[in-house]
Formats: C-alpha cells, sequence, structure tokens
C-alpha cells in the first residue's frame, strides 16, 4: 500500500477513537451496531470506505470519516452519489485495497448495477444493508424486506453475493471482519445483511474473535505493468464461447461458496417438533418466543440461518424427518419462506408469520402464533 | 481492427500510447474506457486497463488514483458518458480535483449503439433518435461539458482540439503531454476535450466529416484552452500544507 496522496490528507488533527466505552475489567466494549461495523472493517484491514448518507446507517460513514484518517493510507470520500460510490469501491478493489462501503434499502438499490459489475469483473469488496422499511422511501425503521434483493441479486446477469445476515452487535463485529477475508478468499462481493435496529442498537463487543484466513495472492490488481504484462479487468466479453464460460466459471466458484461458507445456528432442535426459522433481529425475536414455548412445555425450536446465500438449506431438509411444522418468521410480508420450502421440497408443512416494515413483532406475539399452531396441529402428541 | 474508417479513436489512441511511451510510463499506468467505442480501447494499449459502467469511469478512476497516488490514471470517454449519464461523476471529481486525467472524445452522436442523439448534438443535427434534426424547444441545447468543468475549482487544465489535419494532430499531442504531466505534478484534475469524427454515424466520408468539424463542430464547440492554472499553481500538496 502506496502513503496516502497528500491531496487526500486530512486538514485537521485526528481525534482518537472515543464513540464507545471500554470496560475496566474486560476488553469489551460498548458500542453501536453501526460503528461496530466501522471499527471490525479498520481491524480487518479496511483502508478505504465510499459512501452517501442514508439513516439508519449513518453512524457508520461518520465513524469511518474519522477513524480512516488514523489508518496508513486510509482513504474516506462522501461520494456525490450511491452509484459514485460502488464505482469507486470498484476502483479501489481494482487497485488492491480492502474496501466497504454501506448503505439502507434505497441507495443498496442504486447500488446494485456496481453490485453486477463487481461480480462479473471477479472483484472482492464488503458492502452494508442496514435495511430500512420499503419499498420506495418507505420509512426507516427496520425491515427485512430486501431479502429477494439480496440473494437473488438485484443487479442483472448470473451472479450471486455472498450475504451474511448478524443477529447481535458481536455477530456485526465477527461476521463483518470475516466478510473481507470471504471476499478476498473468492474474489467476490460479500453483503452484510442487518436492519435499522441492529444498526442502532448497543452491545458489548470484543474484537479478539476474528483470526484472518490466509488469502490468495491477488493476481489480478492494476497497479501499472511493472515487470509484468498488462492486465485487463473486464466484464464485457464478445466472444459468445468465452461469455459462457466465463458464466460457468462464476457458477463453479459459487458452488464452491456453497461447500465451504454456509452458516446457521440450531437452538434446542434436537427434539422439536415445530422449527421456527428466522433470521437477524427476527431470529432474537423469535428465540424468546422458543424460551417461552420451551418452558410452557413445548417442543420447539429455532434454525437460524446466518449465511442467506448459501442458504443453509441441507439442515432444513434433514430435519423434516423429525420436525411436524417450520414456522417462518420475517419482518417482511414473505421473502426467506421460499427458500425454506424449496429446501424442504414439500417434506414437511410451512407456516408463515411476517410483518412488513414499521412494525416489529414482539416475542409474545411470535409465541401466541407458536402456541396455536402447536396445538392445532396437534404436535404436543 | 474495431473501428470504422475515418474514426477519431485510433488516432487518439495512437497518439495516447506515443505520449505514454515518450513519459516512459508505460508500467505505472491506469486506463479506464467505460461503455460505448471507447471501452475497445484496451484492445490496443498495452497498459493495465479496467472497464467502468456506462458514466462510471470518473468514480472508478477516483477509487484507483486514491489508492496508488503515484500511478498515471486517465480515463477515456465518450460524449454520452462524459455529458448525460455520467455527467455527476464526472463533474464531482473534477470538482475534488481528483489528480486523474481525462480524455473526452466529443462525436457528438452515440457511435456504439448506432448514432443516437448526444447531449453533444448539435443543432439541426440529424441523429437516429433526432431524425427531423435536434431542436432547442425539444431536446434543448448542446452541453458545454468542458465549459462546465472549467469553472470548478478543482479543475486546473482543460483544452479543446481535433484531429482534423496533421496539425491538429500535433496539437492534440501536445495537449494530452501537458495533460498527463499536470497529472504526476499533482495540481488536480486535467481534461482534453478531442472533437472527434464519426464518418459512419454521421454518414459522410472521413473527408467530409473532418470539414464537418472545422465548419460546424467548433461554432459550438470552440477550440484551445479553455482554463490553464498550471503555470506558477501552487499544487494541491502545497494548498493543503497552508
Amino acid at each position: 500500500m502506496n502513503a496516502p496522496d497528500a491531496a487526500c490528507a486530512p486538514s485537521y488533527v485526528p481525534r482518537p477513537p472515543s464513540r464507545y466505552i471500554v470496560s475496566q475489567k474486560s476488553n469489551l466494549k460498548l458500542m453501536r451496531g453501526n460503528t461496530v461495523v466501522g471499527e471490525a472493517a479498520v481491524r480487518a484491514g479496511c483502508t478505504c470506505y465510499f459512501g452517501y448518507p442514508i439513516t439508519p446507517q449513518n453512524q457508520l460513514p461518520e465513524y469511518m470519516s474519522r477513524r480512516l484518517t488514523e489508518v496508513e493510507g486510509g482513504i474516506f470520500i462522501q461520494s456525490e452519489s450511491e452509484l459514485s460510490a460502488i464505482n469507486m469501491v470498484l476502483g479501489a478493489s481494482v487497485a488492491g485495497a480492502r474496501v466497504m462501503t454501506s448503505s439502507s434499502s434505497p441507495g443498496i438499490s442504486l447500488k446494485q448495477e456496481g453490485i453486477s459489475f463487481l461480480c462479473g469483473c471477479e472483484l472482492p469488496a464488503v458492502i452494508v444493508n442496514m435495511v430500512r422499511g420499503g419499498p420506495g422511501l418507505g420509512n426507516i425503521s427496520p425491515a427485512q424486506s430486501d431479502y429477494f434483493q439480496a440473494t437473488r441479486g438485484g443487479g442483472h446477469g448470473d451472479y450471486r453475493v455472498v450475504v451474511l445476515a448478524p443477529a447481535s452487535c458481536q455477530e456485526v463485529a465477527d461476521l463483518t471482519m470475516e466478510a473481507f477475508d470471504i471476499a478476498d478468499y473468492y474474489r467476490n462481493p460479500v453483503l452484510i445483511l442487518a436492519d435499522g435496529m441492529l444498526g442502532q442498537m448497543m452491545e458489548p463487543v470484543t474484537f479478539e474473535n476474528y483470526s484472518p484466513r490466509e488469502i490468495p495472492e491477488k493476481d489480478y490488481i492494476l497497479d501499472g505493468a511493472k515487470n509484468r504484462p498488462s492486465r485487463i479487468n473486464r466484464s464485457l466479453i464478445l466472444n459468445p464461447q468465452m461469455m459462457e464460460e466465463h458464466n460457468w466459471k462464476l457458477v463453479r466458484k459459487y458452488k464452491t461458496i456453497e461447500r465451504n461458507e454456509t452458516r446457521y445456528e440450531e437452538f434446542m432442535m434436537d427434539d422439536a417438533k415445530l422449527a421456527v426459522v428466522a433470521y437477524g433481529t427476527a431470529a432474537r425475536i423469535a428465540k424468546g418466543a422458543v424460551k417461552r414455548a420451551r418452558s410452557d412445555g413445548m417442543r420447539v425450536g429455532l434454525i437460524r440461518p446466518i449465511s442467506l446465500w448459501p442458504f443453509p438449506s441441507d439442515i432444513i431438509r434433514k430435519r423434516a424427518s423429525k420436525t411436524d411444522l417450520f414456522f417462518v418468521f420475517e419482518m417482511s410480508t414473505g421473502q426467506m419462506v421460499d427458500d425454506v420450502r424449496l429446501a424442504l421440497e414439500g417434506r414437511s408443512e410451512v407456516y408463515f408469520h411476517g410483518r412488513p416494515g414499521g412494525i416489529i413483532s414482539t416475542p409474545v406475539e411470535v409465541l401466541r402464533i407458536i402456541s396455536r399452531q402447536y396445538y392445532q396441529k396437534e404436535l404436543g402428541k | 481492427m474495431h473501428y470504422c474508417p475515418g474514426c477519431g479513436h485510433s488516432i487518439v489512441t495512437k497518439l495516447i500510447a506515443e505520449v505514454i511511451e515518450e513519459m516512459n510510463m508505460a508500467d505505472r499506468t491506469v486506463c479506464i474506457p467505460p461503455a460505448g467505442c471507447a471501452v475497445l480501447t484496451y484492445n490496443y494499449l498495452d497498459v493495465d486497463t479496467s472497464e467502468a459502467a456506462h458514466g462510471r469511469a470518473c468514480a472508478v478512476a477516483t477509487g484507483i488514483k486514491r489508492v496508488l497516488p503515484d500511478r498515471l490514471v486517465f480515463t477515456y470517454q465518450g460524449d454520452g458518458d462524459m455529458a448525460a449519464i455520467g455527467t455527476a461523476e464526472t463533474i464531482h471529481a473534477a470538482n475534488r480535483g481528483e489528480c486523474f486525467t481525462t480524455i473526452f472524445m466529443n462525436n457528438a452522436v452515440y457511435g456504439m449503439t448506432g448514432g443516437q442523439m448526444a447531449p453533444t448534438t448539435l443543432v439541426g443535427q440529424k441523429t437516429t433518435t433526432s431524425p427531423f434534426g435536434r431542436s432547442v424547444q425539444k431536446e434543448g441545447s448542446p452541453i458545454p461539458i468542458s465549459e462546465m468543468i472549467a469553472i470548478l475549482n478543482g479543475a486546473v487544465y482543460i483544452e479543446r482540439t481535433t484531429v482534423t489535419s496533421v496539425a491538429a494532430v500535433r496539437n492534440t499531442k501536445r495537449a494530452i503531454k501537458k495533460a498527463f504531466t499536470v497529472q504526476m505534478d499533482k495540481l488536480g484534475f486535467t481534461l482534453v476535450e478531442v472533437l472527434s469524427p464519426c464518418p459512419t454515424n454521421w454518414k459522410m466520408t472521413p473527408l467530409k466529416a473532418c470539414t464537418w468539424i472545422e465548419e460546424e463542430m467548433t461554432g459550438t464547440y470552440p477550440l484551445g484552452v479553455l482554463k490553464d492554472e498550471t503555470a506558477g499553481a501552487p499544487g494541491r500538496e502545497a494548498a493543503n500544507a497552508d
């Protein structure tokens, strides 16, 4: 990494990070979810951030604007648009830097063009979506209604983005740091899909869970063809045969990612007759409901997908032999439920409950539905 | 060879190659050509090259140049890129004073997509999407994008040239070399606009196309230096040190 250009150097004296409270007794820090992303990114070696303000994730670019002045080669640009930000990300990535951008739902829609190009060019980047209510401008309350866009690809072409969905500030830290390694390892964008609630809540976190992966040498970087032939970074492939081969190559990479990077958590699933399937903030709510259902004597468990793509289809299919009902709970009108149905291939019944952006279900509400389904279907017998 | 007979791209691409060679920068250069005929440049320039989405070249160049501040970075864009889909990226990169160069190929039409109207199309000029000639009332006036950029503080050197004669070609080469030199001196954003013939989409012979540039295009887009704040300029490093 080169020294920062004087043109980019700050004209003020940077202040030390002071936006979190450090416990005197442990290495835990009390931090807001949005700033956890920023600190985790810096600790994972991210030197570049490009973004455009949008609520409810603004603490993240604000944090990076200060924090990156303390990093050698650190670059922060508040871009003129989300389109520009994601293309600055592409430039920094092809120049070899670890780079991140973040936004919330409408802003992520604008970044889709760039995400498609990052995938087509096989360039690593970490993209954060603190989801808010939609469609359109919607509102700034937490939601999970960007699941389709995240897992299916909101941009054009046959591509996949690794999607990681944390459910706590600690997991935000752990997954953000690992996201950079996954992105570099596979040369593919990784999306952190959280929501306004995770972005705004404060919890104690540690950044010591991260053990960096060994990353292959970046033999695609454009930094001037010194002592090597020149390189071209492109997704434009005019030759039809080469175009097809490029896409099959991407498919082979996605299969490898599916094998290696599928993540989930199971909670009280050993004897569960009813499995709640939920991710992120919804999974936190669901876990509270599952604990209460257990204390009421119901054999209920939770499957929490942590990677939304690749989706943990195998474990859901495997549980179908002993679990009679899969209850999908989302903060949307039903998107991940499609993946659960595809995973089950009709082996078990699926029930959906969700509320779109604006209102967040309580554990009591979810417990009420669990109880009704559990006893109506006579799962206790 | 991808370019049509009489096209300006092949001339300007060669000029860029000559300048890079003369500056001995071939192993420290990154070129960013986005969509359109300009993207084909990577078939002819033996330097590190990254494509960009249509209009996004200045954003991609910003990312590259900020990470690699001692490399020669330039975008190679058509008028659709510069003056339509990428207006925001271009203006804001110039305004930030990003130290890269934009080579702006202005042929007043969308070339690769088949000769549709561009923001730079002349009043009265017929294209496939302005078949009765561009009208100010309906389509607005041609956008003088270089003049617009010239008023921004971050832009330090902007010149408009053409390649319609041997002298004009030599002049364009001089302008490109100056822009690259100014860039490496980290003085700010540099831009060379080249009025370039597109005989195929203008439905003219190459010679007639050159005459049309000299007689018609230069009326709307006058040749010459639009801005030069490089002489005695303190440079951004010095400015930031104050």
